[in-house]
């Protein structure tokens, strides 16, 4: 095993060993700050009867349907913001006002619109994160080389030509942290909204472990939050980030 | 042969806030059907908004730029430019960046892999068909470029000080192939650039321009047989009387209001 590795293995071993050395000496009560084996019992216990695994669906599920409207909605915004001057100035500053506002602030209006429901949920991922992804839209279209469209165009390409083979991909190196930034809005504010009201998502299984003074649980959920953050991050992004340095000869 | 491509009295000027340039004065030029015409002149006469012009990337203010009797009016694939910085696309890798114009067209898969796979072997580089953008060395991303150009089977190839930001034997090389390729094909062919020995060993007519505002000063055809070396004494001696057109021009007075229709 490479030393790396056993370097971080190594550091991760003693972080849990300190937390079972702070849970032992009792210094809070174990209700208040669970041993590591017993959130481990809870993790292990509740994916087996599937009450995480349900959670879980459903969040990914709310997550993936917001974040993939306001990769949709934010490319098209964005792409008018970076080509059409008075939309820009328009819409673009509406924008990067709202882009300010923390995305959990829309639930109250997002309940009364639609109800008790994912749709409102899914309201508050996407306005979470479609302002980022039309922000890094509109970077990624004005970061595409002009040669390359007229490239394009003297070949023979009509103009949605050039933007569907030219411009989409030409854009994607320029708009790759834009959409980590969004898809991380998104699954805060999904988060946020499943905390603030009953929703049966992993966000609604916090305020269960809350209820029932069950801190294993909440902690159990924590880390299959990191761990859904981390999969997500390396899976997705990660091979989307190595496609673009592999093509483009990036290092 | 009959004129395939003709300029009239084009005329372009470029307004900025601070002040106002012409950059082509009353060109009047033609070229006719299987010809290798060459354009030199000093940096700043208007050569790449000349060929954008011919190409439709660009319209003339006065006068009129015909292809094949019609007005140019946008750019398409019976005129290709080609840049002198290969713009090519890093996505796709080099058999996708020359297919690149056929799929625009809608040539179905097979025509296009042959059509690639010909033009391909035409500038040698069927052994990097799968290799991307940044693995090709400068010359190869340009033979790329030609590639993808002639793979339209354009009538006309427009090309933009193509090897000026080589090394001198890769230059050599390309020059050669082009010539080649230029046989083989019998595609028309623009090519300007500010090297005079390039313009004489590749054109059947060499064009000199004068800076700012571009003109056209004049023509001086070049009878040397094909192919040409670089070291020729007859390119040599030609290139020389090309060079002594265009300094001449350099230093002298402004020139002349009227400009020599070629």
């Amino acid at each position: 095993m490479p030393f790396r590795i056993v370097r971080l293995l190594a550091f991760y071993a003693a972080l849990v060993g300190v937390w079972q050395l702070v849970a032992m000496a009792e210094i809070w009560p174990p209700y208040l700050f669970p041993a590591p084996g017993s959130v481990f019992d809870s993790l292990w216990h509740n994916i087996e009867n599937h009450l995480i695994l349900d959670a879980l669906q459903i969040s990914l599920k709310r997550l993936a349907v917001g974040y993939l409207i306001s990769f949709g909605l934010g490319m098209v915004i964005g792409i008018a913001m970076g080509t059409v001057r008075w939309v820009d100035e328009t819409v673009g500053s509406l924008v990067l006002g709202l882009q300010s506002l923390p995305s959990i602030t829309w639930l109250p209006l997002a309940l009364l619109w639609f109800g008790l429901n994912d749709k409102a949920i899914i309201f508050v991922v996407l306005m979470g994160s479609i302002f980022a992804i039309a922000i890094s839209a509109r970077a990624g279209v004005q970061s595409v080389p002009g040669l390359l469209k007229r490239a394009a165009l003297t070949l023979g390409a009509a103009r949605w030509q050039m933007y569907r083979y030219v411009v989409l991909p030409a854009m994607l190196p320029a708009m790759i942290q834009g959409l980590k930034l969004g898809w991380s809005f998104a699954w805060r504010s999904l988060m946020a909204g499943e905390l603030l009201f009953v929703s049966l998502g992993l966000g609604h299984l916090l305020n269960l472990g809350r209820d029932l003074n069950d801190m294993s649980l909440v902690v159990a959920v924590m880390l299959v939050i990191i761990a859904v953050g981390l999969t997500v991050d390396r899976l997705i992004f990660g091979r989307v980030e190595g496609w673009v340095q592999e093509r483009w000869g990036l290092t | 042969m009959p004129d395939l491509l003709s300029l009239q009295g084009v005329r372009k000027r470029f307004i900025t806030s601070r002040h106002n340039t012409t950059a082509l004065d009353r060109i009047t030029m033609s070229v006719r059907e299987g010809e290798f015409v060459c354009i030199v002149g000093p940096s700043g006469c208007g050569k790449s908004t000349l060929l954008n012009i011919m190409a439709g990337l660009d319209t003339p203010d006065e006068g009129q730029a015909l292809f094949d009797d019609r007005p140019i009016k946008k750019p398409g694939p019976e005129r290709v430019l080609v840049f002198q910085e290969p713009a090519l696309y890093p996505w796709l890798n080099v058999r996708a960046n020359v297919e690149f114009g056929l799929k625009l067209k809608g040539v179905g898969v097979k025509a296009r892999r042959e059509r690639a796979d010909r033009y391909l072997g035409l500038v040698n580089l069927r052994r990097f068909e799968r290799a991307y953008v940044h693995e090709l060395s400068g010359g190869m991303k340009h033979r790329v470029q030609l590639a993808r150009a002639l793979a339209v089977e354009p009538r006309m190839l427009l090309m933009d000080e193509p090897f000026a930001a080589l090394d001198a034997q890769t230059r050599d090389v390309l020059q050669g192939e082009l010539q080649t390729i230029w046989a083989e094909t019998g595609t028309t062919i623009v090519f300007v650039t500010h090297n005079v020995r390039e313009a004489v060993i590749l054109g059947d007519r060499v064009l000199v321009m004068t800076p700012a505002p571009g003109r056209m000063k004049q023509e001086i055809p070049v009878p040397l047989p094909r192919p040409r070396s670089p070291d020729a004494h007859s390119v040599v001696d030609l290139a020389s009387r090309v060079r002594g057109e265009l300094t001449h021009d350099i230093y002298a007075s402004p020139a002349p209001e009227d400009s020599y229709a070629i």
